[in-house]
């Protein structure tokens, strides 16, 4: 047989092996600092089981407590003349005995007490002469017949005047209330499930179409000339640039309507249907052959129309839903909050219509200059090989330039239009050497170089700490459960994108293929073969991400980012641990109460 | 009409799975591709509709030019290329009506497609499809639910929905069993002599081959071995396309 001749060397290696684990465990409790001995110190012990005891009764419930007090007198240490304390009048009161009535600091002496309140229980303390200081001597418990005996050692605190000894005994009376600490942990535990729920949907939102750019099965397949690369490079920025301007005219437009209540009314209805009917007409359901050249120009005008008319609708919607969640505030009283909902949700539509339309119009330039890169690379005459070379050293020197100016953002330059000079210089270079690796027909690809982007730029993001993130986020909105969600946000999106993505990278192939073969664009390939398969995992990954998010924002709560966390830091540091102990169930709770639920939704959608 | 001229795949791996097949289909032809596991099969008809991208050679349908296809063009010719596979290839989780609607998507305008909005004709055809398959009850089933044979007739209505010139269908019956394979074998049959549809199917089995094909292309290690009505495959032939150790039986 082969593997007979290694056997002898076999358990020699094993050994060294073994050997080797040692020397690394060894290693290991060495930096560590392995102490056992610090593990059995009675002194630790003591302390270890005050807190779990503590821990394990959560300050929730309480009782209102009727409180006995009795008093007696002992001198530390007896006096020249001796101590005889007075002697008991009235032997059907509570009262205390201590023996012996004198006596030296740190010694023992015996207490015992006598018609108090049965199964009552409390402190024993010395209240050291005229001082208002109760210093705890024992904690007792009254049996059934109103007696108690205690031992106890005199602390050191020698006086000439007589010390106190004070027994307060208590006991719950009337029914269990909530503690004020319950109180304040429901509240903040509120305000964690949320902050968790808006960190989450925000996340998601965004994570969703990104998760699609870093799955490399539909990557892998998205190539394009380098004409049409070079063109994308050149007329992406100014698509991002005419979709702000053309956002910042609709706003003008719409802030000419808002002035008059009937007119941002009215236009707010007419202007979808208005938008409904012009697409229905650019946009026919199916056309068996292409169209005319006309009739493509006047669609391609009445599209262009119908879409400033629908940017004009969103900023009127968003003025409506600011002036009538303002009116509903005032108007609802303490559900003010659904009115302030709207004002501040047509605020974001006022924001993100801006960037959406800058991102659409960029979106459409692409596609137009992957369009005309094809179109050209086809040709394949010296004007399409001039271009080849041409376009690619411009769009290399203005990608280049691009990046600089993002480094310079963070850096501030001094001599930057140096610098400029050179990352040109080298952008250029670099385009040349493209359009030099990669002939004019040949596919780049620019499918690939995304996903390996978007991979890099996800792991960077999700190897920042929330923690750290949410830091940042303190310092530009704020202590307090907005910044703690915003930081959330970004790092469910980094950590969502990832996940989301090799979702997608693992579905079955087969039903891509197959709508592919129908003739189906990329787009509806995603949403007719990767969607349907991909809506499970992406629901139980939210779910599991929601209930990160729970935990994560008890984390965030230490640097000032708002939930339950705050709260907790508070009380360790206070050594409240019953407190603690109370935000930690609640913690618990939801928790489970989350993984429940998610199992739920997963069994209904899986 | 399909002409196929030199064609040739070599994956990344360097694996060389076609090499330098020619051969003409003629419209309204029953044509069987035979071969062994990994002789190149569902390759050569991958590279028809470019799911997979030829190395080399040249693919010509009605005259266009599949090879050298633009995105629009390339869109346009699959679409009227209907295909059914092994393993049926149906997303699972949706309804069987919108796997068969899914046939459409290279007709309709992408944007309305995108919010699942498909005109009334196509709903209709949809429901005439299925009712032709005999699968109309399972219209608002998930297609995971039904057996073997019901998803591949599934199949072969997305197809249909394209309204097809051409059917390449990749071993449309492996997965069934043999009663199942006829039936839907008689089924392709009908589609080609009654539509004069030309159907490019890939097949196992012999007796199918023989039973169903007008004429029979045979590929081993990717190289074509045998061009010819199925009678003509004697038992040299066979040992040719199948290997020096085969058996022939049935």
């Amino acid at each position: 047989m082969k593997n007979r001749k290694p056997d002898k060397f076999r358990s020699l290696k094993v050994g060294l092996f073994v050997l080797f684990a040692l020397v690394v465990y060894a290693y290991g409790f060495q930096v560590t600092k392995v102490n056992l001995a610090e593990t059995k110190s009675e002194n630790r012990r003591e302390q270890l089981f005050r807190i779990l005891r503590a821990l394990a009764r959560p300050n929730i419930i309480e009782y209102e407590k009727e409180e006995f007090v009795v008093r007696v007198p002992i001198m530390i240490p007896c006096p020249e003349a001796g101590f005889t304390p007075e002697p008991i009048v009235d032997t059907t009161q509570p009262y205390m005995v201590v023996t012996p009535a004198c006596s030296d600091p740190r010694t023992r002496v015996q207490v015992q007490g006598y018609n108090f309140e049965p199964l009552t229980r409390g402190p024993l303390n010395l209240v050291p002469f005229e001082s208002g200081v109760n210093l705890q001597l024992e904690s007792i418990e009254i049996d059934r017949f109103g007696n108690f005996q205690a031992e106890v050692l005199l602390p050191n605190r020698p006086s000439e005047d007589a010390h106190e000894i004070v027994a307060i005994t208590r006991r719950n009376i009337g029914s269990p209330h909530l503690t004020r600490t319950a109180y304040d942990t429901w509240d903040k535990i509120i305000e964690t499930v949320f902050l968790a729920l808006l960190a989450t949907t925000l996340g998601v939102i965004i994570a969703i179409p990104l998760s699609f750019f870093a799955a490399r099965n539909l990557m892998k397949d998205v190539t394009s000339s380098l004409l049409g690369v070079s063109l994308s490079i050149l007329l992406i920025p100014v698509g991002l640039f005419l979709g702000l301007q053309l956002a910042g005219w609709s706003y003008q437009v719409s802030q000419a309507l808002t002035g008059n209540m009937m007119m941002t009314v009215s236009g707010t209805v007419l202007s979808p249907i208005l938008v409904w009917f012009g697409l229905r007409w650019a946009l026919p359901q199916q056309e068996t052959k292409p169209p005319e050249t006309n009739t493509r120009i006047l669609r391609v005008a009445v599209m262009i129309v119908a879409a400033f008319i629908f940017i004009i609708f969103l900023y009127l919607l968003s003025s409506l839903m600011l002036t009538w969640g303002n009116a509903l505030d005032a108007a609802l009283g303490n559900f003010g909050f659904l009115g302030r909902f709207i004002r501040d949700l047509g605020d974001i539509l006022n924001t993100i219509v801006r960037v959406l339309v800058a991102l659409a119009v960029a979106g459409v330039f692409n596609s137009f200059a992957g369009r005309w890169g094809e179109a050209l690379s086809r040709r394949k005459d010296s004007l399409s090989s001039a271009a080849h070379v041409i376009l690619a050293i411009v769009a290399g020197a203005a990608l280049a330039i691009m990046l600089m100016a993002i480094i310079n953002w963070f850096y501030l330059f001094k001599d930057i239009n140096l610098y400029y000079l050179y990352a040109g210089g080298i952008g250029a270079i670099l385009g040349l050497l493209a359009s030099l690796r990669y002939k004019s027909t040949e596919p780049v690809p620019s499918g690939l170089t995304l996903y390996y982007v978007s991979r890099t730029i996800f792991n960077a993001l999700r190897s920042v700490e929330a923690l750290v993130m949410a830091i940042v986020f303190v310092v530009w909105v704020g202590i307090g459960p907005f910044a703690g969600s915003l930081a959330l946000a970004l790092h469910t999106i980094a950590s969502l994108a990832k996940l989301y993505s090799e979702q997608v990278e693992s579905i079955m192939a087969g039903p891509l293929e197959a709508v592919q073969a129908t003739g189906a664009n990329r787009l509806q390939t995603i949403v007719y073969a990767v969607v349907p398969q991909i809506v499970p995992p992406y629901i139980s990954y939210t779910m599991y991400r929601w209930d990160i998010n729970v935990r994560m924002s008890t984390i965030i709560g230490f640097v000032g980012g708002g939930g339950i966390g705050f709260l907790l830091q508070q009380n360790i540091n206070l050594l409240n641990y019953r407190d603690a102990s109370a935000q930690m169930l609640a913690i618990a709770i939801v928790v489970a109460t989350m993984d429940y639920i998610s199992s739920v939704l997963r069994e209904k959608y899986v | 009409m399909l002409k196929i001229q030199k064609l040739t795949k070599i994956y990344d791996g360097g694996v060389q799975a076609l090499t330098d097949v020619s051969f003409d289909v003629p419209k309204g032809q029953f044509l069987a591709v035979i071969g062994l596991s990994g002789s190149g099969k569902s390759t050569l008809l991958r590279c028809i509709n470019r799911l997979i991208e030829p190395t080399a050679g040249k693919i010509y349908w009605n005259d266009m030019d599949v090879t050298d296809a633009s995105d629009d063009e390339l869109r346009r010719i699959r679409r009227k290329i209907g295909m059914v596979f092994q393993h049926f290839n149906l997303v699972h989780r949706s309804s069987v009506l919108t796997n068969v609607l899914a046939g459409r998507l290279g007709y309709v305008n992408p944007a309305w497609s995108l919010v699942n909005r498909f005109p009334k004709s196509d709903m209709e055809n949809a429901y005439k499809q299925m009712e032709r398959v005999g699968i109309a009850d399972k219209a608002t089933h998930r297609a995971d639910e039904l057996s073997g044979g019901q998803q591949q007739r599934v199949g072969i209505a997305r197809a249909m929905m394209q309204n097809p010139e051409m059917i390449l269908a990749d071993e449309p019956v492996a997965s069934l069993d043999p009663v199942l394979a006829h039936s839907i074998m008689q089924y392709l049959e009908k589609i080609n002599k009654e539509d004069g549809m030309t159907v490019l199917c890939s097949l196992h089995f012999l007796d199918l081959v023989h039973r169903y094909a007008d004429r029979v292309v045979a590929l081993n290690q990717g190289t074509l071995m045998f061009d010819g009505p199925p009678k003509d495959i004697d038992d040299a032939k066979f040992k040719d396309i199948y290997g020096r150790d085969a058996e022939r039986v049935g």
